[in-house]
């Protein structure tokens, strides 16, 4: 294998294994500063109960999000030298960006959110949970507008060097392998690369998915101990709070969820196109709920909706999505092979696209799965409001349940696949419509040097993924202290601490109906 | 580029601040990874847990300033950031690894009570800091002594070139001044038994890392004639380095008088100086190029546009203070020495 398949092996396998546990903490950061903030207002020490274990859940988490970090920051520079060369005056800015104002914050922090409850006041305390949960979005800001601008570049500009000569280049210029070495990006406007047309959307979709991710985890452990009948006060309180929270970010996502594809279609049609396998410009474009790409014949196969993708995509019905076969244009085309003919130009377009089985795909598992999310987040907050949620004596409702213990993996199938979506579907590109993948790699790098860290990172992420697992289950199964002091007086001064629950629900529910 | 006429504030600016924030991560991360090493000399799970818990706080924290330094580097320096990091592709892959250990058996290690699930967490936990340790010196010595680049700025030797006897010499220096700097810090977060047998260790270990630290400028006399041109250029140099010695020796000194903040505080002063000299030495390039130093990388020519190095600077003008305010607040609230509670590792 070549080592640009090898090194894009290896970005996927430990960015993808790394993915999985900052939007855990980012979502159960929120949450802690929900239970932790209910706590400071209403004095309820069952509130301290549920802010002190999964602050566990959240340190146990967040050492392995760390652990894992790091080899991101480092794989840049050892596999993607000639990218990190290339964009390092605006992509190593976002990341030195990240590291002095996120990543100083939430591990600063960290330390009195874990080890500090006797060390601070409740106030302080609960300020150090703020700030390590700004500090893990702030770390999701930062990476994601660097990402952002790997997809949509903006506020720069190209210079070639010769020598201590630096020339700037038109616009137009078009990079060639050759130039690599001698050309790169260079920062026009940091306010419009940080802004650039994609930042704002990705930011919200991405962080909305992980408060998802973060309350389903909750929800999945909660629903657990209520049909185990363990710590049932506890995971009801808890319950309660992550389903609202869901519930509300479901609304979130889907406001963001369709500004982010309309955004996909105006600055990268190309994988819209190749999300939904438009091959053909039609009025009134369909979209398929699943199925596959027929890539040879260049159709798809599966239920369709008529007009659906063009009324997602623009708001209108009649607006035709424009198909893979016009994109991307011939002038694109012919300004990058001069000399080819129309037919020999059409015969190449298909290089400019990314493999569109594959990113129809993941696509559709995040559509598909996304759904089910949000049905799970709205079934939840309904069963709460009409108290049904907590009926564990109900067959029906053990067996929703159970559903929701194991939808803990269903946001994260989405985060996954729609990260997959996003990176598959900018290629050929890693700096989109500028620089080839193949063009980023690391020229002193061999292939078996990167089998051999394949190989390495492999096996430590599966002793990584397996010791999670079982520290976590431990500790859920170990559940939350009750023999410490102000928790014991908890247990005893919330026996009642379903209506706390029903409590806090109902305040909520009229709240909104006072609006 | 060897005789560059103008060097530009700015870069200069960030020659040293790369430099501040790598220095900050060895004198930081520098005692987490002495505590690491001398983790399997300590016998009794007590004393182990007590290790763990005096660096459990702000290991995680100490760590960010490689995350930062290399995000700045990348930032400042991109060909740089390029050259090393893609050069030393196996050397960094094992430094990941110990890292990636190093973090998990803190948080795993006392988890669990088995004696076998323990061990094996503490000699990946000590094996992580040492192997980190040793990696870090070996990459900084081949830095010092120059690495072989192509006239593109691109690496052109392989893994056991990096592992030359110079290298491997300040690879295991670092380690002992690390193992020292790990020892004074634990005399101050200890207590009764635990802290005298490690006061027992503190004159051996600076003895250690004095013998080596001297081999090492006398072998770096011999091995890396430009920057010894260099310094008689700038003669000052010899005076950091010659304060640098007297620094070292000076936290004998208030060991033996048991003025064990005033010798954590020298230990960390070496470490400065240590890079001082470094930069006195090495200004202005940033990867030199041996044998053919006509290829070496410089903060001018490694640099990012004026632009950004400007934003930069503005970035981390807002930024560091913030995060030296709280760093320095987080380390005042677990101040004192420590002991086992029911939160920690």
């Amino acid at each position: 294998m070549s080592v640009e398949i090898l090194s894009r092996i290896q970005f996927a396998l430990t960015v993808s294994f790394h993915f999985l546990y900052p939007p855990m903490t980012i979502g159960l950061g929120m949450l802690l500063v929900i239970m932790e903030g209910l706590y400071l207002k209403t004095k309820n020490p069952l509130f301290h109960q549920l802010a002190h274990f999964w602050t566990k859940i959240f340190g146990l988490i967040f050492a392995i999000g760390v652990a894992t970090g790091i080899v991101m920051e480092f794989e840049f520079g050892t596999n993607w030298a000639a990218y990190s060369r290339f964009v390092g005056d605006i992509f190593g800015s976002a990341l030195a960006a990240e590291g002095i104002f996120a990543f100083f914050l939430e591990s600063g922090f960290l330390a009195l959110l874990l080890f500090g409850w006797d060390k601070v006041g409740p106030k302080t305390h609960f300020f150090a949970t703020c700030m390590v949960c700004l500090g893990s979005h702030f770390s999701a800001i930062w990476i994601l507008i660097a990402n952002s601008w790997m997809q949509t570049p903006a506020g720069f500009h190209l210079e070639r060097i010769t020598g201590a000569i630096h020339t700037r280049l038109p616009n137009s210029y078009i990079v060639q392998a050759s130039d690599l070495g001698h050309v790169r990006a260079v920062v026009d406007n940091f306010w419009a690369m940080i802004g650039n047309p994609s930042s704002l959307n990705r930011i919200c979709h991405v962080v909305f998915g992980a408060w998802l991710v973060g309350a389903f985890l909750v929800m999945s452990i909660c629903a657990w101990y209520l049909l185990k009948g363990r710590f049932t006060t506890f995971a009801r309180t808890s319950m309660t709070v992550a389903a609202c929270f869901a519930a509300f970010t479901t609304v979130l996502q889907s406001i963001s969820a369709d500004s982010t594809a309309r955004g996909v279609v105006r600055t990268q049609p190309i994988k819209l196109a190749s999300m939904e396998g438009i091959y053909e410009t039609h009025d009134y474009t369909p979209m398929t709920l699943f199925g596959y790409v027929d890539t040879k014949n260049q159709t798809v196969h599966g239920p369709q909706i008529p007009a659906l993708l063009s009324f997602l995509c623009f708001h209108n019905f009649k607006q035709p999505v424009q198909g893979l076969l016009s994109m991307p244009s011939d002038e694109f085309l012919a300004a990058r092979n001069p000399g080819l003919s129309p037919e020999e130009l059409a015969k190449i377009r298909p290089n400019y696209w990314p493999v569109v089985g594959a990113v129809f795909q993941t696509y559709h598992l995040m559509i598909c799965i996304g759904s089910a999310v949000f049905g799970l987040s709205f079934l939840a907050l309904t069963l709460l409001w009409r108290g049904w949620l907590f009926k564990t004596e109900n067959p029906l409702i053990r067996f929703l349940l159970w559903i929701y213990v194991f939808a803990v993996i269903a946001p994260q199938i989405c985060m996954q696949a729609g990260w997959f979506t996003a990176e598959m579907g900018r290629q050929p590109w890693i700096v989109y419509n500028m620089l080839k993948t193949s063009d980023g790699l690391s020229r002193a790098v061999q292939a078996n040097q990167v089998v051999f860290s394949i190989i390495l990172f492999a096996l430590i992420y599966i002793l990584l993924f397996v010791t999670f697992i079982y520290l976590l289950n431990s500790k859920i199964q170990h559940g939350p202290d009750d023999d410490e002091g102000h928790h014991t007086k908890a247990i005893g001064a919330s026996s009642d601490a379903s209506e706390i629950a029903e409590d806090l629900f109902s305040r909520k529910g009229r709240a909104s109906h006072q609006e | 580029m060897h005789h560059i006429q103008h060097i530009p504030l700015l870069n200069s600016i960030w020659f040293l601040l790369v430099g501040i924030l790598l220095t900050g991560y060895a004198i930081l991360d520098g005692f987490d990874f002495g505590v690491g090493i001398l983790h399997l000399f300590v016998k009794k799970d007590e004393d182990r847990r007590i290790l763990l818990n005096s660096i459990g706080p702000v290991w995680d924290g100490n760590e960010v300033w490689l995350v930062t330094g290399g995000g700045a580097l990348f930032a400042a320096f991109p060909d740089a950031y390029a050259t090393v990091f893609s050069g030393f592709y196996n050397a960094f892959m094992l430094l990941l690894v110990a890292l990636i250990f190093r973090a998990v058996a803190i948080e795993f290690r006392s988890k669990e009570s088995s004696t076998l699930w323990r061990k094996s967490w503490d000699i990946a936990f000590s094996t992580g800091s040492f192997l980190a340790a040793l990696l870090i010196g070996v990459a900084m010595g081949n830095i010092t002594r120059g690495i072989h680049l192509d006239a593109q700025g691109d690496y052109i030797g392989n893994f056991l070139d990096l592992l030359n006897p110079y290298s491997l010499l300040l690879g295991i220096t670092v380690v002992a001044l690390f193992a020292m700097h790990g020892s004074i810090f634990l005399v101050l977060k200890t207590e009764g038994e635990l802290q005298s047998t490690i006061k027992g260790w503190v004159p051996r270990l600076i003895a250690l890392f004095l013998i080596l630290f001297l081999s090492f400028n006398a072998a770096t006399f011999f091995e890396c004639p430009d920057l010894v041109t260099t310094m008689i250029k700038r003669p000052y140099g010899f005076a950091v380095l010659a304060l640098d010695i007297a620094a070292a020796i000076s936290i004998g000194l208030m060991v033996k008088r048991g003025y064990e903040f005033g010798a954590f505080l020298m230990s960390a002063l070496t470490m400065v100086l240590l890079m001082a000299v470094l930069g006195i030495s090495y200004f202005p390039n940033i990867v030199v190029s041996m044998p053919d130093p006509a290829n070496s990388l410089t903060i001018v020519n490694a640099a990012s546009s004026h632009k950004t190095l400007g934003y930069m600077f503005i970035i981390a003008c807002i930024g560091v203070p913030i995060v030296l305010a709280y760093t320095v607040s987080i380390y005042w609230i677990f101040r004192g020495k420590t002991r086992l509670g029911h939160v920690g590792y």
